[in-house]
């Protein structure tokens, strides 16, 4: 069986290789793709039309905003398909426990190192977030450094003891909330006149220019990204590594 | 209002997140909720095709974002393009929807109870993917529109029994290949362009002379391998039948008439509006060899039907068939194909919704779906069964219904292209759908199982109680939605020509040839 | 051999990068088809996509460039950028802002490599880790409900599965029947086949009045398939035992009213 499959994959490389001859060569300034006008006024406009230095967050949070929304509602729809299918499922325990479950005390050296740490890792979360316009970050990676945190806790203690923080129906009221705050700030800016998405238009109800009005939204857009991210996260993690069931897990 | 295109997302994502918070407090909330939202959506898709066909383009355009400049007239964002084709199948989409959300009330509490929060969320951020793949005009964007409404369908059907799970991972791996193909194909087309914006992208192969690159050759393939791994393209299919049938049944309604017939769109998008003409079937070889691996599609796939013994699984075979049906009228490049293909998708998502709503009843009443459990339900439940048999005379391709058109307008494609090999294959599928069909009638007629027994005493008597054969129709939030469906399939069927008429409007730039193409 | 121009130049090293890419994405498509853990066809499914991602970042390479962010001199925000008028900025607005960036000169432009794929990746990364975490739920489901992830063990169980559930109604009522009299085989006492078993199928009576001369006449159409000893029990014993477990289910009412049914309709079988 495996020795027939490797046709197929055969196949699939030798057509690859095939159009690798005529690709550009690595790093070559004059290709298609760097010298397009689409990317030359990325790298040219961005200062002017947003005052965001970082052009990855400029394009990612405002030219092409809408994939971005698109990306995070990706994200929630993960979380709620893992509710989705192992919620109630894993009901029935069948005896007490299976032969590769432990029962296992949380140990002093690591509480203790934990309990220093989060605090710290959370607010370089934060800094990743709100930083993302000026070196790389962004509401993705913020998310998942504050969906870290929580995880640790999980793993340092057990993961009631992560729970009581970040309940399950909290994570998925912080989900929503950020995809609130994203599609919000884009029917915001319907409302003020422009296309769904258009920050400019924010300029009528806050007292900036035009250019700054982007570059706070892109900001409060980042803070929904980050909301979704971490809480989904987390949710991912209770979910899988208990079966649904909540109680017991890594 | 000029913002009715993106109002044709936002609501459904409105609902999904409202749904997703209030069902959390009040589970009952959640189907209230869904049908206003398909109901604001449909009007929005309405107001757009009325705006597309007012506009003098004949297409409406939205850039997210605002970034019209004046160097970039197709903007630096990502651009919605609802051309008639775009918004009529958006309307295609929203529709099913529509009847669809009003039809799940009841089976929704019966086969998932308690998980409505998370089932009505899925269901309308499904119809948002969906939606959006018809109306984006961005390479990209219609990647995470794919993988959308991808992971919402491997959600909804692996919501129901374990047996739904299993054939959702064997849909995930085959789904996720199917995607990356794609993105790998538009990977290709940008490091060779460098733009992704779907009129931009053939604008630059016209203008740099693309036409013979490998490259783009290349991607070529790799974006059609991909959407049609997606489609259920015989070879490509192993996934839908086992997926569709052990789904529950809202999502099986839900998604047997919608994704496929997107795929299919997304297809002639890319030969159309991407590619181009002239590249897609003058300088590639898919026009010489695909019709006949359609006919192989076709030919399999109508026999698969014919062996099976449940509805369920005949109903899955046989999308599988009329997506060979269209992927042929594509590329047999003719014009008459090409109304014929973009009608059936619009036809054959009614009449397939029409069928597999009327399955969805017949099983809540059943208790099965195989053939032997159906005796006596012509008396049971009459307008559910006139229903069924009006989709399944339009797969069959009786006048008045709308199958007859779109199989007309694809049989004189194959016959002016001189593609004979794809008519005779139209007409041979055509006779063995007319067999499955009327077995059927036989079956819930006759007294014959499936296995060969003679049931009751003769003269028609089936062996039935007196609960079997009196009167209980489905309830009214079921049968309502199926009887709209079957009127829908009617009044197309009536009306086709004003439908062929925005077609041709939409195919008139493209010049494609009514006589022998090659 | 190795000169510019040469096949093996253009291929191998010039665009080596290319040709690594390709190599993993064949061996995470290889693992997606070949392997039979399902695991491990996840794993192949990542390393897919990671060789995806890997060549779309790639395209972004710039000779002697940066990253996409500005650097100090073109720094909105910086003090190149204070214009000369310092209440002016590109709105033509009075003053909110104290800057007026400059647009970049093309060939300033070279200095910074392509954000465009950079930002594509970004997605592309999380759909990717939101298609494994699904798929991750769906093989935990997976072994809840079968017990293996490994796929040759699950197409034997999901066959068998399969073969009982898409059975003829029919057919699993027969089956039915006959485990059921399996089950309440009595010593056989009392053979009085044939013409107890009219007076068997009398309590029937009054359970199905319309039906029960069927079920009389039916019960001896099909007598020689059934041992006699079985037909004359299976009337009273197998409604009984129909009636008697069927309130174990939680559905017990609905069970019932469609049992009614499908009791006659075996009897009709029969």
């Amino acid at each position: 069986m495996k020795w027939i499959s490797l046709i197929p994959v055969v196949g699939v490389g030798v057509l690859l290789l095939f159009a690798a001859q005529d690709f550009p060569e690595w790093g070559d300034p004059q290709s298609p793709a760097s010298q397009s006008p689409v990317a030359s006024h990325f790298i040219n406009n961005t200062g002017v039309d947003t005052e965001v230095p970082n052009m990855v967050t400029a394009v990612l949070a405002d030219y092409r905003g809408f994939d971005t929304m698109f990306e995070t509602v990706v994200v929630f729809i993960a979380g709620i398909a893992v509710l989705a299918i192992l919620k109630g499922s894993g009901g029935r325990r069948r005896g007490t426990r299976r032969a590769y479950e432990v029962e296992a005390e949380p140990d002093i050296i690591v509480t203790h190192t934990v309990r220093l740490m989060v605090p710290v890792i959370q607010i370089f979360a934060f800094y990743v977030l709100a930083h993302g316009h000026v070196s790389p970050g962004g509401g993705f990676q913020g998310g998942v450094v504050m969906g870290a945190s929580f995880i640790l806790v999980a793993l340092a203690w057990d993961l009631d003891h992560a729970l009581v923080r970040m309940s399950l129906p909290r994570c998925m009221a912080i989900a929503a909330a950020g995809i609130i705050i994203y599609a919000g700030i884009g029917f915001l800016s319907m409302f003020l006149g422009g296309e769904f998405l258009d920050y400019a238009e924010l300029e009528k109800v806050l007292p900036v220019s035009r250019e700054m009005a982007r570059y706070h939204a892109m900001l409060g857009v980042e803070i929904g990204v980050g909301f979704t991210v971490t809480s989904i996260m987390f949710a991912l993690y209770a979910n899988l590594s208990t079966e649904g069931r909540l109680k017991g897990g890594l | 209002m000029d913002n009715a295109i993106a109002w044709i997302l936002l609501f459904p994502l409105i609902g999904s997140i409202a749904c997703a918070l209030l069902g959390m407090v009040n589970r009952k909330l959640c189907y209230p909720i869904s049908v206003l939202s398909m109901v604001a959506a449909t009007w929005a898709s309405v107001e757009t095709l009325f705006q597309a066909v007012a506009s003098p383009t004949a297409e409406v355009s939205y850039i997210f974002g605002g970034w019209v400049l004046d160097l970039f007239p197709r903007g630096v964002g990502i651009e919605f393009r609802a051309d008639l084709l775009g918004a009529l199948i958006a309307l295609v989409v929203v529709g099913v929807g529509l009847i669809v959300s009003m039809y799940a009330k009841l089976p929704v509490e019966k086969e998932t109870p308690r998980k409505e929060a998370l089932y009505y969320p899925l269901f309308l951020l499904q119809i948002t993917g969906l939606a959006g793949i018809a109306l984006t005009g961005d390479a990209f964007n219609l990647y995470v529109l794919i993988e959308v409404a991808a992971l919402t369908g491997y959600g909804l059907i692996a919501i129901g029994s374990n047996r739904a799970a299993a054939a959702t991972f064997n849909y995930l791996i085959l789904g996720t290949i199917g995607a990356s193909l794609y993105l790998l194909g538009v990977g290709y087309v940008y490091i060779k362009t460098g733009t992704l914006n779907m009129v931009g992208i053939q604008e630059v192969i016209a203008t740099n002379g693309l036409h013979d690159s490998p490259t783009m050759q290349v991607a070529f393939v790799l974006i059609g391998l991909g959407i049609l791994i997606k489609m259920a393209f015989f070879p490509f299919h192993a996934w839908l039948p086992n997926a569709y049938s052990s789904a529950p049944t809202t999502t099986s309604c839900l998604l047997a008439p919608l994704v496929t017939k997107v795929m299919i769109y997304v297809m002639i998008r890319m030969v159309l509006t991407v590619f181009g003409v002239e590249f897609s079937f003058e300088s590639t070889l898919w026009s010489e060899f695909m019709p006949w691996l359609v006919v192989i599609a076709i030919v399999c796939a109508a026999v698969m039907a014919l062996a099976q013994r449940e509805i369920k699984k005949m109903l899955a075979y046989l999308i599988v068939a009329e997506v060979g049906y269209m992927v042929g009228g594509v590329w047999i490049y003719n014009y008459y194909g090409f109304i014929g293909s973009i009608f059936h998708i619009i036809s054959d998502a009614c009449m397939t919704l029409c069928l597999f709503l009327a399955t969805g009843i017949i099983l809540r009443a059943c208790k099965t779906t195989h053939f032997d459990g159906l005796r006596g339900l012509f008396s049971k439940m009459p307008l559910t069964m006139i229903g069924f048999f009006v989709g399944g005379f339009s797969i069959i391709g009786l006048p008045p219904t709308c199958g007859f058109f779109s199989k007309w307008y694809l049989i004189t494609g194959g016959m002016v292209a001189e593609r004979w090999e794809y008519m005779v294959v139209l007409m041979f599928s055509t006779m063995i759908m007319v067999v499955l069909f009327f077995r059927l009638i036989e079956r819930i007629h006759l007294a014959v199982s499936e296995s060969g027994e003679d049931l009751g005493k003769g003269h028609g008597d089936l062996g039935l109680t007196k609960e079997q054969t009196t009167f209980e129709e489905a309830p009214l939030s079921m049968l309502i939605p199926l009887l709209l469906a079957a009127s829908i399939v009617m009044i197309i069927g009536i009306y086709n020509q004003e439908v062929v008429d925005q077609i041709e409007l939409f195919l008139a730039p493209f010049n494609l040839p009514k006589g022998t193409g090659h | 051999m190795f000169e510019d121009g040469a096949i093996i130049n253009e291929l191998l090293i010039e665009r080596l990068n290319y040709i690594i890419y390709v190599v993993l994405l064949l061996i995470g498509l290889h693992a997606m088809i070949s392997k039979q853990n399902l695991i491990k066809k996840l794993i192949g499914m990542s390393i897919f996509q990671t060789a995806i991602i890997l060549f779309y970042v790639s395209i972004a390479v710039k000779d002697n460039a940066t990253i996409p962010i500005y650097k100090t001199e073109h720094d909105p925000h910086g003090d190149a950028a204070k214009a000369a008028v310092l209440d002016l900025n590109r709105s033509g607005e009075e003053t909110k802002a104290f800057y007026a960036p400059v647009m970049l000169k093309p060939e300033e432009t070279q200095q910074y490599s392509n954000p465009l794929p950079h930002v594509l990746m970004l997605t592309a990364i999380v759909v990717g880790v939101a298609t494994l975490g699904l798929a991750l739920a769906l093989c935990l489901r997976i072994q809840q409900g079968y017990g293996t992830v490994e796929e040759d063990e699950l197409l034997v169980k999901i066959e068998r599965s399969d073969a009982r559930y898409s059975q003829s109604p029919l057919a699993k009522a027969k089956n039915r029947r006959r485990t059921q009299s399996r089950n309440t085989r009595k010593p056989r006492t009392s053979v009085k086949s044939t013409k107890s078993i009219g007076k068997s199928a009398k309590p029937l009576e009054s359970r199905d009045s319309t039906k029960t001369k069927k079920t009389t006449s039916k019960s001896n159409l099909s007598q020689p398939k059934k041992k006699p000893a079985s037909t004359s029990r299976k009337p009273r014993s197998s409604s009984s035992k129909v009636e008697g477990s069927k309130p174990t289910t939680p559905k017990a009412p609905a069970k019932k009213a469609s049992e009614k049914t499908r009791a006659p309709k075996k009897k009709g079988a029969e």
